[in-house]
């Protein structure tokens, strides 16, 4: 019998598995993907949220503003690109800075350091922003980090410190036993003291498995463009425009990895995994975000995505034991700003929930860091050639665009966390996520994988089941 | 490891090889191409099909023979080359820093700099396919890629989309592997590849070509499972009522090339409305001993005409090299007008300009009975007669230098005029 098992393996049960690493304890992680962090936790808009914007009093507010101020350190921790670059909440009309006024109250509130600024301090720090501008509301302790590496990182590190991960397993059932759970899955049957359902879009599935619930998940897409990194600084903080009841609106940002991201639409549809993008929705999002920033170059553009928000029907993060069962504890509802707040989730459901249903015991011998992940695109000159003089692989380029190699693929597939597919070799190392995206890379990354698996390419997936890119030999 | 050239070229595809012989045909001994394939000739080893040389070695070869006489010219000339060797980044002292397995990471401190880097496809990223994002949905290159170096096949039932010439010699090649293809749409009412492609890839084979329609959804939770089509409407919107849904598992996209350019980019040097770099007559971009040439300037429908531009600026670099190619204040503007794309060059430094400039463009869409017209501030100083021009087929004026009448600075608009009818 394990002592805790966590169904998702999203920011959330990466970081509940992270934390709990920290405790004698023996943890499973269930994930149906065939990689961590596939669902909510990669296709989002990746802010580290200062937490001005959540309602005071609220779970949502509380977690924001904590897991804001953990970040720096786990980031350092775990390797992870992150950058507090601060965020500008820009008004564009004379009436909405009575507005901002009220964020920035509402912020003092929070515990969240914000600054008034007027139209012309805002032109100097942000010259593309429109020449409207009225002025803005400086938050500078959000930031940006890579959402991709946060959670693989955090699992790895789970890893390394004895959390076991079951990847393409989907939880089907779950049956209360003497002193814990049974809980089914499509492959096997695990039994557990304590269950924690994180399972995102599907906890209120997975929480109905157990007993009957009074809240809803209930999808909400939003669809973004990606542009190239076609110049460092066409926007130098996260811009957004007023909030409104659909969200904090479509904002404008640079990501960690100087690309530009504009989006999100904010729309409720009928399927969980429904993940297409409409040129409709997408022409609203260009058109909102161009308010803001007149001359975004659109034709930089270089991918579009959608992401679905389990949004609660509570309108704030469910994080509570279920009504009957106090060792079966939801983490539902975790929309934006859910990756922010996930360390600081993670910390509050294992200290105080987890705590109170089994004994925890801190090990004496955790480590907190990953193994390092060597980019030479990012050293400096001399660094990089005393580097690859001794790594040779890492002077074999694979990917053109983002610069990765041979070595740093050969190294993502051969941590504890499992790196099966093309799209896991994209997420940890960025190979195919240029303006070719995949045109010159992907072939030889299908190829690595298939030399370090010892296996056909044709079994070669690009994710999900069923998605070999390779279907026949040629004559 | 720091090395010292003369001239390095970044890409030895047909113009970085083309570029490399004629600058040692000029004087340059110092050179190094630095090519990043397992192998010289760049895209052109993906072809083997024929079509190429009728205007470089007056004979009908396939790309691999093309770019096999080449290598055996620069062979013959000694010129030294790096494979397997990728240019990270271009210094503004002109240092090219490449890395590769041997050597690990080398700065070449060059004199003079021809980019050569070729081009890359038009993805479904760029023009954000509605719908879903599976499995299946690849560039033609990437298929062709998959065939003829690894052996393998990415479709059995597949539809293309954009009639590229890329995508059609797929279409054959797929269907002699005995994959069934479904047809191919293309957004503009014609065709954007060579006729001689449309008859024998797709009339031969029987594969309907869809004009003016596009894929307007994707489905697939993982692998492709089908496609809608539809008619677009003058402004390439999609067609309400005009929709046709085909089972496939292979969507090929084919919607062009552009200039992979970003190592000129992230010098900030600045582009013409082909995307490559903005040149002059002598194919030097706006950095001084930095060129430019092939597809990573414009993209070329025949390799013979990448050779020829490559060796403009082959020997363009050896006179840079020399102390022999002088800027001067007074420069021409060459500007795309009326119904015309782009042009090459995007400046004319009349004193160094050779008797005949030629001025390379595409125009937007066929177009019949129609005049090129030079407009020279203000004033027609050319006019030549067409009776079709098409944007699948680059055009080539040569202009003589007496026309400009010593007038050394102003523009020069290219545009299309419709033929007058009286
Ligand atoms: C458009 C958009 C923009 C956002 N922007 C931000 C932002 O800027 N900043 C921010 O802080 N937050 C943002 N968020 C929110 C953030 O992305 C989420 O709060 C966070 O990723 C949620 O993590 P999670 O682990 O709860 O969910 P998920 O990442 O969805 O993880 C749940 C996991 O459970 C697995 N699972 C489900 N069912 C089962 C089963 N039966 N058996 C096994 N496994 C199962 C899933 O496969 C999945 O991997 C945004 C969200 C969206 C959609």
């Amino acid at each position: 019998m394990f002592d805790i098992i966590i169904i998702g393996a999203g920011a959330i049960g990466s970081f509940l598995a992270r934390t709990l690493s920290q405790y004698e304890s023996n943890v499973l992680v269930l994930e149906k993907e065939n990689d961590v962090g596939n669902v909510t936790s990669m296709a989002n808009s990746a802010i580290v949220h200062s937490g001005y914007d959540p309602v005071p009093g609220t779970k949502k507010a509380r977690f924001n503003v904590e897991g804001n101020r953990m970040f720096p350190e786990i980031c350092e921790e775990l390797d992870v690109s992150f950058r507090q670059i601060g965020s500008l909440t820009v008004a564009i009309e004379e009436k909405q800075l009575s507005v901002l006024k009220e964020l920035a109250e509402r912020g003092k509130k929070n515990g969240v350091p914000t600054k008034m600024l007027t139209a012309e301090e805002v032109l100097a720090m942000e010259p593309n922003i429109t020449k409207d501008v009225k002025g803005a509301l400086l938050c500078p302790t959000a930031g940006i980090v890579n959402p991709f590496t946060l959670t693989a990182h955090a699992m790895e590190n789970a890893i390394d410190n004895g959390v076991k991960l079951h990847l393409g397993e989907a939880v089907k059932a779950i049956k209360k036993i003497n002193g814990g759970f049974q809980v089914d899955t499509d492959v096997a049957t695990y039994e557990a003291k304590v269950v924690i359902n994180a399972a995102g879009l599907y906890s209120e599935e997975i929480a109905k498995m157990v007993e009957p619930i009074s809240w809803k998940i209930n999808p909400r897409k939003g669809e973004y463009y990606v542009l190239d990194h076609f110049r460092p600084g066409f926007v130098n903080h996260v811009l957004f425009p007023l909030p409104s009841e659909k969200g904090k609106g479509i904002l404008v940002t640079s990501t960690t990895s100087d690309n530009y991201l504009v989006g999100p639409s904010s729309e409720f549809v009928d399927e969980k995994d429904d993940f297409s993008t409409d040129p409709l929705t997408l022409k609203d999002v260009r058109a909102q975000a161009s308010l803001m920033v007149p001359n975004i170059p659109f034709p930089e553009q270089i991918r579009v995505f959608s992401g679905l928000r389990a949004t609660p029907s509570t309108h704030d993060f469910i994080i509570e034991p279920a009504k009957k069962n106090p060792n079966f504890i939801n983490v539902a509802g975790i929309e934006s700003p859910g990756l922010v707040s996930s360390p600081a989730i993670a910390k509050y459901v294992v200290e105080e929930l987890v705590s109170a249903v089994f004994p925890l015991k801190k090990k004496a011998n955790w480590n907190p860091s990953v193994r390092k992940y060597i980019k030479p695109s990012e050293m400096k000159d001399e660094e990089r050639e005393a580097f690859v003089k001794a790594h040779p692989e890492y002077g074999e380029m694979v990917c053109n665009c983002e610069q990765v190699s041979v070595g740093e693929i050969k190294d993502v597939l051969s941590r504890s966390l499992p790196c099966l597919t093309i799209k896991a070799v994209k997420k940890r190392t960025r190979a195919g996520f240029g303006k070719c995206q995949g045109g010159f890379c992907q072939p030889k990354v299908l190829m690595l994988l298939a030399e370090h698996y010892g296996i056909s390419p044709l079994e070669i997936l690009y994710d999900k089941e069923g998605s070999n890119i390779l279907l026949k030999e040629s004559k | 490891m720091v090395i010292e050239k003369d001239l390095v070229i970044i890409g030895g595809g047909s113009a970085g090889l083309a570029a490399a012989n004629a600058a040692y045909d000029s004087g340059v001994k110092s050179i190094l191409i630095v090519e990043k394939g397992p192998f010289l000739g760049g895209i052109l080893n993906q072809c083997i099909h024929n079509g190429f040389g009728l205007h470089e070695f007056k004979e009908e070869l396939t790309g691999t023979e093309f770019f096999t006489r080449l290598t055996v010219e620069s062979e013959k000339r000694g010129i030294e080359y790096r494979l397997n060797s990728f240019v990270t980044k271009i210094g503004e002292d002109k240092s090219v820093y490449y890395t590769n397995k041997e050597e690990g990471y080398v700065r070449v401190k060059a004199k003079a700099i021809i980019m050569s880097a070729g081009c890359y496809e038009r993805n479904a990223g760029a023009i954000g396919i509605p719908g879903d994002r599976p499995a299946g949905v690849i560039t033609a290159g990437q298929a062709q890629l998959y065939m003829n170096e690894y052996g393998y096949l990415v479709g059995k039932k597949v539809f293309i989309l954009g009639s590229g010439d890329i995508g059609l010699i797929m279409a054959r090649r797929m269907s002699l592997e005995g994959a069934k293809v479904l047809g191919v749409a293309e957004i503009m009412p014609y065709s954007n590849g060579l006729n001689r492609n449309i008859v024998q890839c797709l009339e031969d084979y029987g594969i309907p070509l869809y004009l003016h329609h596009t894929v307007s959804h994707v489905w697939g939770k993982s692998h492709l499972e089908k496609i809608e089509i539809s008619e677009v409407n003058d402004a390439l919107q999609p067609i309400k009522g005009t929709e046709q849904v085909f089972e496939c598992d292979t969507l090929l996209l084919s919607i062009g090339l552009i200039p992979y350019n970003n190592l000129l980019n992230q010098l900030g040097l600045p582009t013409s409305r082909s995307r490559g770099a903005w040149v002059n007559e002598h194919m030097e971009t706006k950095m001084d001993g930095v060129f430019s040439c092939g597809n990573v300037l414009h993209v070329h429908d025949l390799a013979d005409n990448v050779v020829a531009e490559a060796k403009v600026a082959g020997k363009a670099a050896a006179l840079y090299l020399q102390n022999k190619l002088p800027r001067h204040e007074e420069l021409i503007l060459v500007e795309p007008g009326d119904g015309v794309g782009y042009t090459v060059p995007c400046e004319i430094d009349l004193e160094n300009a050779e008797e005949k400039i030629p001025v390379k463009f595409r125009v937007r869409k066929p177009t019949k009975e129609c005049y090129i017209t030079y407009t020279f501030n203000g004033e027609v100083i050319k006019k030549i007669y067409k009776q079709t021009i098409i944007p699948s087929e680059m055009e080539i004026d040569p202009i003589p230098k007496d026309l400009f009448k010593g007038e050394k600075s102003g523009k020069l608009v290219v545009s299309l005029t419709p033929k007058e009818v009286k």
